[in-house]
C-alpha cells in the first residue's frame, strides 16, 4: 500500500467551492532511464486517478510518465451534499489503490 | 602568382561567403523553435479539425527551473463552469520529454471551478503548452517557455 495525503475540508457550506489536494508516494519510474549496467528500468507509473463525490465522478486524470514521482493533484468542486469522497489511483504492473474522505455540508 | 589563383582565391571567398550568408539565413529558422512533431501529433489527436485559440486558459510554470525532476504547474481556466458552459477537459503538452503528453484530465460542471495543480518532469528548456476543451467543443490554449537547468530523466537511479 502506497502512503497517502489527501486534504479535504472536513465542514464546508453548501455551495461551496472547495479545493481538494491529494499526494500519493509512487517511483513514477518513467520507462527511460537505465540502471547501472545499462539495461533499461520497465516504465511503472500510476496512469489514471479518479475522484468521486458520493458515487458521482468529478474529477479524472490520465497521467503520463512526465507527471512527477509522488503524484501530487489538486483540483475544485462544489460541496453539495454530506458525504464521502472517494479517490481511486490505478497504474502500471496492477497498481490498484483506493481511499475515501468525508465531508459535512451545513 | 598568376591570374588563375586570384580567380580560384576569388571563388573560394565567394564560396565562403555565400555559405555563410547560408548560414545567417538558416540561423533564424533553428531559432524560431519549430514545434517538435510528436508534440504536434499529439495537439492533433486532441483537437482535431477545431480551431485552437489562444485565451481563457492560464498556465503557471516557474520561468527558470533548477530541477526537472518537480516543477509545480497550475492551469486555470476561465469559465463559469455552469451546466451550459463548462470545461470538459484540460491538456497539457511537452516538446522535449521523451513523450509529449504530460497529464489529461476531465472534469465538469461539479468542479466549480476550472483549475488544476499538479508537480512534473522536464527534461529539457522547452515549450509547455496547456490546452482547455469546452463543452462547446471549442479549443483555448496558452503556452509557457521554461528554463531548465537541471534536466529529468538525466540523473542515475538510486
Amino acid at each position: 500500500m502506497a502512503r497517502t495525503l489527501i486534504n479535504v475540508p472536513p465542514k464546508a457550506k453548501k455551495g461551496e467551492v472547495i479545493a481538494i489536494k491529494t499526494l500519493i508516494s509512487h517511483e513514477m519510474e518513467t520507462g527511460y532511464r537505465h540502471d547501472n549496467v545499462g539495461k533499461a528500468i520497465p516504465r511503472d507509473i500510476i496512469t489514471q486517478f479518479v475522484c468521486t463525490y458520493n458515487g458521482l465522478e468529478i474529477f479524472r486524470a490520465d497521467l503520463f510518465p512526465a507527471i512527477a514521482a509522488n503524484p501530487f493533484i489538486s483540483f475544485f468542486t462544489i460541496a453539495t451534499a454530506s458525504g464521502a469522497f472517494e479517490f481511486k489511483w490505478t497504474g502500471d504492473n496492477g497498481f490498484s489503490q483506493t481511499e475515501t474522505a468525508n465531508i459535512t455540508v451545513e | 602568382m598568376t591570374a588563375d589563383d586570384h580567380a580560384n582565391r576569388r571563388q573560394f571567398l565567394i564560396g565562403a561567403a555565400s555559405l555563410a550568408g547560408g548560414m545567417i539565413t538558416v540561423l533564424p529558422v533553428t531559432d524560431a523553435r519549430a514545434t517538435p512533431d510528436t508534440m504536434q501529433a499529439a495537439i492533433k489527436k486532441v483537437v482535431g479539425s477545431s480551431a485552437l485559440r489562444k485565451g481563457k486558459v492560464t498556465l503557471r510554470l516557474p520561468p527558470l527551473v533548477e530541477n526537472g525532476n518537480s516543477v509545480a504547474m497550475d492551469v486555470a481556466v476561465e469559465s463559469p463552469m455552469t451546466a451550459n458552459d463548462y470545461v470538459r477537459a484540460i491538456h497539457v503538452f511537452n516538446e522535449k520529454n521523451p513523450q509529449p503528453n504530460v497529464v489529461s484530465v476531465r472534469l465538469g460542471p461539479p468542479a466549480g471551478q476550472a483549475k488544476l495543480s499538479t508537480r512534473v518532469r522536464l527534461a529539457d528548456s522547452q515549450r509547455i503548452m496547456a490546452i482547455a476543451e469546452m463543452n462547446d467543443g471549442s479549443f483555448w490554449s496558452d503556452e509557457v517557455d521554461v528554463i531548465v537547468t537541471i534536466a529529468a530523466c538525466l540523473e542515475d537511479p538510486v
